[in-house]
């Protein structure tokens, strides 16, 4: 049996009957990253010794009769951007590359707890800047549905390696859409939490007001497992939100009646691919038929979106990347003349061109004389983007849209234009802005490429956002894979 | 033209990167290009709008004032580029 194609659900009960061991199972995984990791090149660091040692541990419980829980001994890729205590994390940066790390995350943390077995570390966007894969340091990953086009990014390997079964799930971070837009592109599930819900400690921050750690599943059971266990309080960051941790698997009812459903015009407007709107169309009638009432609405300033977090987003990140300068980790250029020195080679030779691109435009935009026409008008243009969300929310429980304008797109297609490339995100940045989930469904292809549903909850309201997701994903059925 | 070559030098000034005559005119051009579109918000009007720094309303956020766990001196070098007598090494600064 290939094992690796299974859920976190079905390996479960495999691994409570006795059925399969904990080992197995990552022998399976391993096999098949034998396999195929040459052609996609989804991590950046394999730990095969460390998750086999771990699986025997899961399996020694197993046979002393201990209760496990539904993540143990389930094989797990985490992107590169979250620290884990002895394992190299580089951030996808040649400045990180012989960075190991003296502590381990809260996010990885609570599922290592939970007895995930630790696969690897996966490729990712230099710092989570980019939204292809492209910009890695290291090299890029190819999407599986068609390995001449990229997997979307920024959390691109943490995509592949579900879509290319070399992980039964996986771990990534979402500033404007990193988790949801590759995982569109790949044919997955990939959810952001409400900003606050999953602790950013151990997180290698890129912005800190939008940054969200969140899943990439096979299915929406799989996500709703996964995200039971990754929320929570943290001392370590002040902007998680207490709350009752709910079981969100409880909230997976497949049915609809009567739950409201808007359409932002704005989403499903010019610069959305008219073969995707066809498709999205599509999923909206199954929607409607599963009971639910769909209606088009309207969010006027979210045009306005983009812009907004191309100064926000990099205005945080020249901030937060002052930390890199070659004193107390990662590169630092050998023959310094003095510090001034040692800071500007040291940065210029460790960063990628997209880093650099937006250090400048967030150090532009916070800089004397420009501050207010920049960084404070899209302070207050992201208020009147929240204004929306909030006048839209008083008439729908979710809003859906596509995920993506397009499908996944060539390697080296839009690397040279900045611009076109971050065009790539707008239907996944205004939720960000405004601290929302959102979750991306499969809902079909286009060409044979998949096509991503997005389901855009409440602050906080997950539950509404996976019971409609999981409603969807019942009744459309998906069980495509990519031929690998 | 949003930013010239002169504004990108002294940006990259400010952020402390080494940028060579090259990079300043593809970074000028490219930047320029995105400022441009960035920039359409300023025609806005939010004359009566807050600005927001953070989606979820939270403020004071405190917790009791006591001793945790800390890193023990080596460990907290551990990924020292250059240590010395439990200290980061750096190059000569005046």
């Amino acid at each position: 049996m290939e094992l690796f194609k299974l859920t976190i659900h079905e390996l479960h009960e495999k691994l409570v009957s006795k059925e399969i061991s904990a080992k197995e199972l990552a022998q399976s995984v391993f096999s098949r990253i034998d396999d195929v990791e040459e052609r996609v090149k989804s991590y950046i660091t394999v730990t095969r010794d460390v998750a086999l040692a771990k699986a025997d541990e899961i399996d020694k419980k197993i046979a002393g009769g201990e209760r496990i829980g539904p993540l143990a001994g389930i094989p797990t890729a985490i992107k590169d951007v979250m620290n884990t205590e002895g394992i190299r994390t580089t951030c996808g940066s040649k400045i990180l590359d012989n960075y190991i790390p003296v502590y381990t995350s809260t996010a990885v943390k609570n599922l290592l707890e939970e007895g995930i077995v630790m696969t690897g570390k996966t490729n990712m966007d230099e710092f989570a800047m980019g939204s292809s894969t492209e910009n890695s340091g290291f090299f890029v990953t190819h999407n599986p549905w068609d390995l001449e086009r990229v997997p979307g990014g920024s959390s691109g390997g943490s995509a592949s390696v579900v879509a290319a079964d070399e992980a039964i799930f996986s771990l990534g971070s979402d500033t404007g859409g990193s988790i949801r837009q590759p995982a569109a592109l790949c044919g997955i599930v990939g959810m952001k939490p409400t900003y606050g819900l999953v602790s950013r400690f151990g997180l290698i921050a890129f912005a800190s007001s939008l940054d969200q750690i969140g899943p990439f599943t096979k299915d929406v059971t799989d996500c709703a497992i996964v995200l039971n266990h990754l929320i929570g309080h943290d001392i370590n960051d002040s902007t998680s939100v207490k709350i009752d941790k709910p079981d969100y698997t409880k909230a997976l009812v497949n049915d609809l009646n009567g739950i409201k459903i808007g359409v932002p015009k704005e989403l499903m407007a010019e610069g959305i691919d008219s073969k995707i709107k066809a498709v999205i169309e599509n999923s909206l009638k199954l929607l409607e038929a599963n009971g639910a009432v769909v209606a088009e609405t309207s969010l006027p300033n979210i045009e306005h979106s983009l812009s907004a977090y191309y100064i926000i987003a990099p205005a945080e990140a020249s901030s937060n990347l002052a930390r890199f300068d070659g004193v107390r980790y990662g590169y630092r250029v050998p023959d310094a003349v003095d510090l001034i020195d040692m800071y500007m080679r040291t940065r210029a030779e460790g960063f990628g061109d997209e880093v650099k691109r937006r250090i400048m435009l967030g150090t532009y935009a916070l800089s004397a004389g420009y501050y207010d026409a920049y960084y404070g008008q899209a302070q207050k243009v992201r208020t009147l983007i929240i204004d929306d969300f909030n006048r839209a929310f008083t008439d729908y429980d979710v809003l859906v849209s596509p995920t993506t304008p397009t499908t996944a797109f060539k390697i080296g297609e839009k690397v040279d234009d900045p611009l076109k490339m971050y065009l790539s995100d707008i239907c996944t940045i205004p939720v960000n802005l405004a601290g929302l989930p959102g979750i991306s469904v499969p809902c079909g292809t286009v060409d044979g490429l998949p096509v991503g549903l997005q389901v855009i909850g409440k602050t906080l309201g997950e539950e509404m956002m996976l019971r409609v997701a999981y409603s969807f994903e019942q009744s459309f059925g998906w069980s495509e894979k990519p031929k690998l | 033209m949003a930013i010239s070559e002169k504004d990108v030098k002294h940006v990259a000034w400010l952020a402390r990167l080494a940028l060579s005559d090259a990079e300043v005119e593809k970074f000028a051009k490219q930047l320029d290009v995105i400022l441009e579109h960035a920039g359409k918000i300023a025609e806005l009007d939010t004359k009566d709008v807050q600005p927001t720094a953070h989606a979820i309303p939270l403020k004071n956020v405190l917790r009791e004032d006591k001793v945790g766990r800390c890193l023990a001196p080596e460990v907290a070098l551990a990924n020292a580029p250059h240590q010395e007598d439990q200290a980061f090494v750096v190059p000569r600064i005046v």
